[in-house]
């Protein structure tokens, strides 16, 4: 379980300033095990920042962030990795020299056998035999590159998982497998919980609970079929909207072998 | 012909060559200045050179899937070892060879190896040479290597040389020298990482001479504390021909890299192109190595390894 407890992160208006602006405003938020969490809210409300602030990236001014029973506040991003919290960047690093398989290999922390890489992978939408050996460098796409990120994630299999805009940058049919791989872990329901910052209207409808972070604070919670409705969508539950989800294209197996 | 290899000559010999023990083949392996063992085969014959010091490798025609060895070892200190090697390499061959010089000084004085390595390559025969410079000891005496690769490459051969240098070498001047006839390829990758205060000078003189002559030249080096590096490359089109030289350097702590990558024309169907990189390792890749577990330091090494891999 993770529980922010009245979080205040502020920032200098400019380099060296004095004066500060706040990002997060005294905000308290608790993330039960087994949790499917989306969080999402207007551009520059914070989101972004309070993903960082779980994985450590960024440290906050005031106020604690406990995981399992235990502050973590002040332990460095490796720390925090080590006792099981995992971080899927919106904009992923790039790696001269580093081969699709030694990230995955990194992230699992162990080299992991070739049927395991071909299953993250194909969860993710990409063919293993073709990637496995690239280099993850400017040869590859932004959607390539986004989607082996968070391959790296399914690979490493944290307790709490934080997704920042996995769905930027991947097209439409990718993006569906990818919607199928978050609500197969949520389904497996194994104490793991996700917390996915996102404004598709496909992800927020598969959360246990939505959270509207506006203003560095939290402004609304809620179920989808409680809160959907307020954002602008209407709740349809699983598949989903008929209109994006093409039938003909529908990738419900990547074959492993191609 | 004594043969006499300590544990330190073998695990020199390891390092740089990747050998144990005695290779098969022909192979020529060289201690402070003398010969330890040569051995010819079949279609290789090395001999001593009557005019300078070195060895004469002639690799018959049609030779195909054979590899030679000419390592070198330097232990003692106070020694500067110059050493000529010629190869030359007749038609339709497709051969590896390998050399590579380590040093152990463990005294105050300097050692020095000086490699001329001239490469004549026959029409249509492939080439991949792999040499590899290393340098370790307790000692303060300095280290140095200075090689000199000459490269004539005849019509249709195909070339890829790579060489590395990684830690342990105080002073390196390198110069390589390429002529290429038409439909030659040749592809340079050059890797090299120095630390402390060691200095590193990397001159290139590449002429594509034929048409349809190519030339690669990729170099990725990783300059740490007070080191300092030069890289130099220069390539010359004097026919419709291609080139491309990358230079792409990690800087750290204090190091200076200069990177003065060169190209001339003097054909209007010359296609050259050159790109040059210094830059720090990127925080992002630092932060999500962190992210999966590294703590800074092992994160900041394994983005150096896979740059240098």
């Amino acid at each position: 379980m993770l529980e922010l407890r009245n979080i205040t992160f502020d920032v200098p208006v400019q380099e060296n300033s004095k004066e500060t602006k706040r990002i997060i405003d005294n905000l308290s938020l608790t993330i039960p095990d087994d949790r499917f969490t989306v969080i999402t809210g207007p551009n520059g409300g914070g989101k972004s920042t309070l993903a960082k602030l779980i994985m450590g990236i960024e440290k906050p001014t005031s106020g604690s962030i406990v995981f399992d029973g235990q502050d973590i506040t002040q332990l460095s991003i490796t720390e925090r990795a080590k006792l099981g919290i995992g971080y899927g960047f919106q904009q992923p690093a790039r790696f001269k020299g580093m081969k699709v398989k030694k990230l995955l290999d990194i992230a699992a922390g162990k080299k992991l056998p070739m049927l395991a890489c071909n299953e993250y992978l194909a969860k993710v939408g990409l063919c293993s035999a073709a990637y496995l050996t690239r280099e993850v460098d400017k040869s590859l796409s932004g959607g390539e590159v986004k989607r082996i990120e968070i391959a790296t994630i399914l690979a490493r299999d944290p307790k709490l998982a934080i997704y920042d805009e996995p769905e930027a940058g991947i097209d439409l049919w990718s993006f569906d497998r990818l919607t199928e791989t978050f609500r197969d872990i949520h389904e497996a329901r194994d104490g793991r919980s996700i917390v996915i910052i996102s404004h598709q209207e496909r992800i927020i409808q598969l959360a246990d609970e939505i959270v509207l972070l506006r203003d560095g604070k939290v402004a609304q919670t809620g179920t989808p079929e409680e809160l959907m409705p307020q954002l602008g969508f209407v709740s349809k539950g699983v598949p989903g909207c008929k209109l994006t989800e093409p039938t003909e294209l529908h990738l419900t197996e990547i074959p492993t072998t191609c | 012909m004594a043969v006499d290899l300590s544990p330190i000559d073998e695990s020199l010999l390891a390092e740089i060559a990747n050998i144990h023990g005695m290779p098969k083949g022909a192979f020529n392996i060289r201690k402070d200045g003398e010969l330890v063992e040569r051995h010819s085969s079949a279609f290789i014959e090395i001999s001593t050179k009557t005019d300078v010091p070195g060895i004469d490798i002639h690799i018959k025609p049609g030779t195909k899937g054979e590899t030679v060895f000419i390592p070198v070892i330097v232990t003692q200190s106070g020694l500067k070892d110059v050493v000529y090697n010629t190869f030359y390499i007749g038609e339709d061959c497709d051969v590896k060879i390998v050399a590579g010089c380590g040093i152990h000084n463990s005294s105050h004085q300097a050692s020095e190896h000086d490699g001329i390595h001239s490469f004549y390559i026959g029409k249509n025969s492939r080439v991949s040479y792999v040499e590899k410079h290393y340098g370790e000891g307790e000692g303060t005496g300095e280290r140095i290597l200075n090689p000199t690769t000459n490269v004539y490459m005849e019509e249709n051969s195909f070339c890829e040389m790579e060489m590395v240098q990684l830690r342990g070498v105080t002073s390196t001047e390198r110069d390589t020298n390429a002529e290429l006839a038409a439909g030659a390829k040749l592809v340079l990758i050059e890797k090299l990482l120095t630390h402390d205060k060691q200095e590193a000078i990397s001159n290139m003189k590449i002429e594509l001479k034929g048409t349809d002559s190519n030339v690669q030249v990729i170099s990725r080096s990783v300059a740490q504390d007070d080191s300092v590096q030069i890289f130099n490359p220069l390539v010359i089109g004097e026919a419709a021909c291609h080139g491309h030289v990358q230079c792409d350097a990690i800087i750290m702590g204090n190091a200076k890299v200069k990177a003065i990558p060169g190209i001339e024309a003097a054909d209007e169907d010359a296609q050259l192109i050159h790109e040059a990189a210094i830059g720090k390792i990127a925080g992002d890749q630092i932060v999500k190595l962190m992210t999966l577990g590294l703590t800074e330091e092992e994160a900041e090494q394994e983005i150096i390894d896979d740059f240098l891999n």
